[in-house]
């Protein structure tokens, strides 16, 4: 079991779906939907669950729409 | 599976020094990162209170918009001026401008360079992109030999439209200068040496050191005509040759 499991919170609405932050996930955690959000941006969404709360999404995104949690589970 | 999405697990929200108003920027493009760093260290220094930013004209026009500290606008490529004024008014304030390429060299150049000389107590965060965004991908004075751009279609000819012009290495030579950097905002680890670069610069403004300039080479994929990867890839390969970056000028080369 991960020692560190992280989790995102993607605010789909504020995202323009520019994709920086995918190549950045070191899991692939995130991905590009193909639904759109309201102004019409395919937006980023968490696909699977395996993120370990480094932020790398969080801190290359433009647009400062992903919230980060991490834990370190015993 | 838990759920811990709770406060007390929290690892990266953004800061309440932006505002929560929609960028108008487009998608991937560096402004966004490069306005929530400066806040993020408005934050962690605690300056919030005391800083006034100065906003240019250009793509980040309405920078007073997502900033939750005291703003004023300047006449376009004035803004270094603008902010001496308001830093000998107010010489405890945090005062820092926000320009782009268009603004800071080339319509500002003067501005800029006489801010530089007489060593204003100023930050300067300069977005150096090689072109001129807001209007429609003109050439500027930073765009690239050979560099398409709306008004040189065939390429920047260094014979006919001169070179690019290396602002830092230009305002690093000038004895008012303090702290001169050039950083990036397309990975997480030059985001990170980008938000160090700017904590410092601020925390020298804080001590009146005289004029830090931080330049950030971003892209502008819009203006590039090229998806944000790559032209976050492009500019890697092509503007960090002729715009390395690293410090340039930093206090201990005194």
């Amino acid at each position: 079991m991960a020692k560190i499991k992280g989790d995102i919170v993607i605010d789909i609405e504020r995202c323009k779906g520019c994709q920086v932050c995918v190549p950045v996930c070191p899991n692939d955690t995130i991905a590009m939907s193909d639904k759109v959000n309201a102004k019409g941006f395919k937006y980023a969404f968490k696909a699977q669950d395996n993120c370990i709360g480094c932020a790398n999404c969080a801190i290359v995104c433009p647009d400062g729409v992903i919230t980060v949690y991490k834990k370190k589970m015993k | 599976m838990e759920d811990i999405k709770k406060a007390e697990y929290l690892a990266y929200k953004k800061t309440e020094v932006l505002t929560d108003k929609v960028l108008h920027y487009c998608p991937g493009c560096g402004h966004g990162t490069i306005h929530r760093l400066v806040a993020e260290v408005i934050e962690e220094l605690d300056l919030q209170h005391k800083t006034i930013g100065i906003a240019p004209v250009g793509c980040s026009v309405l920078a007073y918009e997502y900033f939750n500290v005291d703003f004023q606008e300047a006449a376009h490529g004035r803004a270094p001026a603008l902010a001496t004024a308001i830093s000998r008014l107010y010489p405890d304030h945090a005062v820092f401008t926000y320009q782009g390429d268009g603004d800071l060299a080339a319509i500002g150049t003067a501005e800029t360079i006489h801010a530089c000389n007489r060593g204003e107590n100023i930050v300067i965060v300069f977005v150096n992109n090689g072109i001129y965004g807001m209007t429609g991908g003109q050439m500027a004075p930073t765009t690239l030999e050979n560099m398409k751009s709306s008004t040189s279609p065939y390429g920047r000819d260094v014979k006919m439209m001169g070179s690019p012009m290396k602002m830092s290495e230009l305002v690093a030579n000038l004895p008012g200068t303090h702290y001169v950097t050039r950083q990036a905002v397309h990975k997480p680890g030059h985001v990170r040496k980008t938000k160090r670069a700017l904590k410092k610069a601020f925390q020298y403004q804080q001590e009146k050191k005289g004029t830090q300039l931080v330049e950030i080479v971003s892209n502008c994929n819009s203006g590039w005509k090229m998806t944000p990867n790559k032209s976050n890839q492009w500019m890697e390969e092509n503007m960090f040759p002729f715009f390395p970056l690293g410090d340039i000028k930093t206090p201990d080369d005194k």
